[in-house]
């Protein structure tokens, strides 16, 4: 697991942090190419970052909960008074 | 309960309202419980034909928008019938506001941001929000690194069969109570990129934050949502 040649710019305990920045690619060049380093040489980290993907895309199957036809209904006819009908 | 909220604030508006004088809608041709519309609805014509008055118009951004809406009220007032409520405000807000909608930001995130502001003074009446937390806080319990600061405890493998798993069933509700309990910064800038897909700029919009802190409390939530599938699979 420990490669301390390749690791000595960032330990995992950094490398944790940097993951969002490296996702949203505000990371400067320098910073994600010693982050991607760290990774290649870091099962561990490497495995953290699979997970916060798939954590993300988890988080995008949380559908919000279907509009009742009751609540479309009700919106419709505030509408309807708002035109003044 | 939230048919009686709709009646009354229906009821407050209808004195205001009358003296507009709008022509009326087209023939209404919507349907209930259709799927959102995607994308192909542009920002343009749909804004063109709520200023036009066509209730089939309105139809489909409740359609489109409202369930979001109200999930994204629910970060900052105490129940689901105020955040209908706060949407149903929104709403008003947004018919009145339509002819000065200038495009400079999506529909939708225009619309997010009238909500996102008018839940936060309900929830702040409601004594329910909190200040942005933005002290420190670990992405990964600092007890599972060594003194070096390399994994003492290291993740352990997601195989890609559990990976497909996460986004069924009895996870995705843990999620969501997850989500729910993240605390209010958090939650909301989640709920608006991961859930609603907003961009940062978006999420930053709608919430009148910079996008460093957008990216904090991007961080903190998901960490924390991690942490927690990381939790439910190790008891499997």
């Amino acid at each position: 697991m420990r490669l301390p040649t390749l690791r000595r710019d960032i330990e995992c305990q950094q490398a944790v942090e940097l993951v969002t920045g490296y996702l949203e690619g505000t990371l400067s060049r320098r910073e994600a190419r010693r982050f991607e380093a760290h990774l290649r040489a870091c099962d561990g980290c490497e495995e953290y970052l699979r997970q916060v993907k798939a954590t993300i895309a988890v988080l995008g199957s949380v559908q919000p909960d279907d509009l009742a036809p009751e609540t479309l209904q009700g919106l419709l006819e505030l509408y309807r008074q708002f035109r003044g009908e | 309960m939230v048919g009686h909220g709709l009646l009354r604030h229906g009821a407050k508006v209808t004195g205001r309202a009358g003296g507009l004088n709008r022509t009326a809608p087209a023939a209404a041709k919507h349907r209930i419980g259709r799927a959102p519309y995607a994308a192909d609805v542009s920002d343009d014509d749909l804004v063109r034909r709520l200023r036009l008055g066509d209730e089939s118009a309105f139809a489909e951004a409740v359609n489109t928008y409202h369930s979001s809406m109200v999930r994204l009220a629910q970060t900052f007032v105490p129940s689901r019938a105020v955040a209908e409520e706060v949407a149903q405000d929104t709403w008003l807000a947004v018919l009145k506001g339509i002819d000065h909608f200038e495009g400079r930001s999506s529909l939708k995130t225009w619309i997010f941001r009238i909500l996102a502001n008018r839940a936060r003074s309900t929830g702040a009446r409601e004594q329910r929000t909190t200040p942005v937390d933005l002290t420190d806080e670990a992405t990964v319990d600092g007890r599972r690194f060594d003194a070096a600061g390399a994994w003492s405890d290291p993740p352990a493998h997601w195989s890609d069969e559990v990976v497909d798993r996460l986004s069924s069933g009895p996870l995705v509700a843990q999620v969501r109570a997850g989500i729910s309990e993240l605390p209010e910064g958090q939650r909301a800038v989640v709920t608006l990129r991961d859930l609603d897909g907003l961009s940062s700029k978006e999420a930053c919009d709608v919430l009148g934050i910079s996008e460093a802190n957008q990216r904090v409390l991007l961080h903190r939530g998901r960490s924390r949502i991690r942490a927690l599938l990381e939790l439910e699979l190790a008891k499997r």
